[in-house]
């Protein structure tokens, strides 16, 4: 379903990634970890189109076609889902008109009409309690003075409406506290089905005891330098990541 | 980066109410003297106080230096090249309903969105004093205003119908010698609008004034008295869109707000003139004098502006708060893109106890903009306890546009409190990615962006106001980012 062939990618002219090469299937959970400064997130603001990156090789499909000839929101359109590792603040922008102009814009591009103004309010209010998220969040400006786990929060919930056909979570775990870490774990595991893939981006194992992923990769120096499944990931933690870049 | 083709593609999109009308006008040939002032005068059939107020204009007019001090670029104006009058043919048998109206001119309206039958349809809840160049064509709604007692009609009808009120308020807040281009108004003001509120009454509906600009190379000279009785609550509306022009069209109206004990002015203006194309070539020249007079106790005016339009744009919307616990206000949002120029603030003249007064300023600059905010709050020392907050912010698209803050303060009386918060940033990358990893295109991202900076101004715009002030940044903003 998605693939990642041979992509190098540079930034001011230096390589950060250095040929990966990826294959999701349908309905599965890739986790990648790696050391800070290995590559993981540009791995996935590349996937998501973000400006700033050279691709300078390689291929990245979904459903067959390539992303990369894509601007990011025709990307985000076909179903590519990034929860950012910083999640911007939109001062004076409501943040349920943006989840509902979000939602808009991808009906519109499968041709639906726009959604009735009180499904959605009974759809967001219940993905709200779904992520435990006070719901008066949805009346301020986006992330605007949010904290840390109330941003990470929005980006599930975000998720969740949009149901997207990839997700990529980067470092979402990250600045959580344990209870935060579940209700996000569970709203991943909510959304896992059979049509649906998932990129979990994490420097730390703790999120995988929650969201038990089917693959494990480690990324090093912009490679990906070793995959197993989730008992990597234990091992990693245990070892550290020394092993693999030596 | 592959941006780079669709931005290219959208900023090449033409302006989208760039026509012009094919309607027979009646002008005077271009020049200025006394005669233009006599000829102008005659033409409206005015009673001699008014030709004596705008002859005693010209003559200072003529003693007068046009102002360098606006941070903004133009070349010098031939005062002699501008017809100073012209009206469409039809005006000598004023139409008494929208049937009368010359349908060419309808169709104009259409093209610019406001069919007049429609806004009729609405019955009651936007009352249209359509201004086609200088002359008034159709008025609707006026039973149920005259029920309210409520006078709202072109500035030449009510020189006929209540010369007492021109004379006693005319010049009253923006005195002829006021500036160079109030000046010049005031001598060779073809028309504008009117409205008096009366005693205790509560303006039963919006007024809304459409100012167009149609014949070439025609000034445009409005000048608009609102007088609000004791008590009195009034809200005017004013919009405006222009068919495109490849000369310079200069605009310099002067708008009078007069507000006595109790009375409230809520004055909102979306100004959407040509603002010339990608090199700056055409546009209108837009500067105005807009002042309010809070004359009486506890009286309020309040400035809502939404500034996309127009080459250059001067103006400073004002309160002075006489009367004890008067409040003035302005909100202003002013936007430029290519080469348009703006340099606009407020002036607020604290006189009475306890005023206070609240300036919210957004300015956002992109292309080659140029962005001034420019403000005066002035304590006098009578003005015991007078308070003032000032917020003005700046956003800038793209790295070849400016902002810039004039901020003047002057404070003569210590019981005096202030404060100015002031902010510029950039729109960022940032913003733009997470907006279109959310499905969103460039041109909505930027427009969510913007409108959101601007929210806080946005919501001081009557409803239907506060639509089209979205939309009409989104249409301004077309292309801006490279």
């Amino acid at each position: 379903m998605f693939e990642i062939k041979n992509l190098h990618a540079t930034v001011d002219g230096k390589e950060v990634l250095k040929g990966i090469s990826l294959d999701i299937k349908a309905g599965e959970v890739h986790a990648i970890m790696g050391p800070n400064g290995s590559g993981k997130s540009t791995l996935g603001n590349v996937i998501a189109g973000r400006d700033g990156y050279e691709v300078t090789q390689g291929e990245v499909l979904l459903h067959g076609q390539n992303l990369l000839d894509l601007e990011a929101h025709e990307r985000a359109l076909i179903g590519v889902f990034l929860a950012m590792q910083y999640p911007v603040e939109i001062p004076g922008v409501n943040n349920m008109s943006f989840l509902k102009a979000a939602l808009n814009a991808k009906r519109k591009m499968q041709g639906e009409p726009e959604v009735d103004a009180f499904d959605f309010l009974n759809t967001v209010k219940s993905k709200v309690k779904q992520v435990n998220m006070k719901e008066d969040l949805l009346y301020r400006a986006v992330n605007e003075g949010f904290s840390g786990g109330e941003k990470k929060r929005n980006e599930v919930l975000q998720m969740l409406v949009l149901e997207p056909t990839l997700a990529i979570l980067d470092e979402t775990d990250s600045g959580l506290d344990i209870d935060a870490l579940q209700t996000v774990a569970e709203g991943v595991n909510s959304l896992r089905s059979a049509d649906r893939s998932f990129i979990v981006i994490t420097h730390y194992q703790r999120l995988l005891d929650y969201i038990v992923p089917d693959k494990v990769h480690v990324l090093a120096d912009g490679k990906i330098v070793k995959s197993g499944d989730k008992t990597l990931a234990m091992e990693l933690e245990k070892e550290g990541y020394g092993w693999v870049e030596a | 980066m592959s941006n780079n083709a669709e931005i290219k593609e959208i900023a090449s999109q033409e302006y989208q109410h760039g026509f012009v009308t094919d309607i027979e006008s009646e002008s005077l040939p271009p020049g200025l003297s006394e005669d233009t002032v006599r000829a102008i005068s005659a033409k409206k059939n005015e009673p001699e106080f008014l030709l004596n107020w705008r002859l005693k204009a010209y003559r200072h007019w003529l003693t007068m230096k046009e102002p360098k001090w606006p941070h903004v670029n133009y070349p010098p104006i031939d005062f002699q090249a501008i017809s100073y009058f012209s009206a469409p043919k039809s005006i000598d048998d004023m139409p008494k309903s929208l049937d009368e109206v010359d349908p060419e001119l309808l169709r104009t309206y259409e093209k610019l969105g406001i069919p007049l039958r429609e806004q009729e349809m609405l019955a009651g809840v936007v009352a249209v004093d359509a201004v086609f160049d200088s002359v008034s064509v159709a008025t609707t709604f006026k039973s149920k205003l005259k029920e309210a007692g409520v006078i709202f009609c072109s500035f030449s009808e009510a020189v006929q119908e209540c010369p007492e009120l021109i004379e006693q308020y005319l010049g009253s807040v923006v005195p002829y010698a006021d500036n160079y281009y109030a000046a010049l108004n005031s001598a060779v003001y073809s028309d504008g609008s009117f409205v008096y509120i009366p005693k205790g009454v509560r303006c039963p509906m919006e007024l809304s004034t459409y100012f167009r600009i149609n014949a070439a190379n025609t000034g445009q000279f409005e000048r608009t008295l609102v007088i609000a009785e004791e008590g009195s609550h009034v809200s005017y509306l004013e919009g405006c869109t222009a068919p495109m022009r490849d000369e310079n069209q200069l605009h310099a109206a002067v708008v009078e707000l007069i507000a006595l004990k109790d009375a409230q002015i809520k004055y909102s203006t979306v100004q959407n003139w040509y603002p010339g194309d990608k090199d700056g070539k055409g546009g209108i020249y837009n500067f105005v004098t807009k002042r309010g007079d809070c004359r009486g106790d506890n009286s309020k005016i309040s400035w809502t502006q939404v500034e996309t339009g127009s080459a250059i744009t001067w103006k400073y919307p004002s309160c002075i708060l006489r009367g004890n616990n008067s409040v003035g206000e302005f909100y202003s949002v002013a936007l430029t893109n290519n080469m348009q120029q703006a340099d606009t603030g407020t002036k607020m003249i604290h006189i009475g106890k306890n005023t206070s007064s609240t300036i919210i300023s957004k300015g956002i600059s992109a292309g080659r903009g140029q962005n001034s905010y420019r403000g005066l709050v002035k304590i006098t020392p009578s003005a015991e306890n007078a308070k003032n907050f000032t917020q003005c912010d700046s956003l800038l698209i793209g790295d070849k546009c400016g902002a810039h803050t004039f901020p003047y303060i002057e404070v003569a009386n210590k019981t005096a409190q202030l404060g100015h918060e002031a902010a510029t940033s950039k729109i960022s990358e940032d913003q733009l990615f997470y907006c279109m990893q959310r499905g969103l295109d460039m041109e909505n991202a930027i427009s969510m962006i913007v409108n959101g900076f601007c929210k806080e101004v946005f919501k001081e715009l009557p409803m239907e106001f506060a639509v089209e002030a979205q939309k009409l940044l989104e249409v301004s903003l077309e292309g801006c980012v490279g």
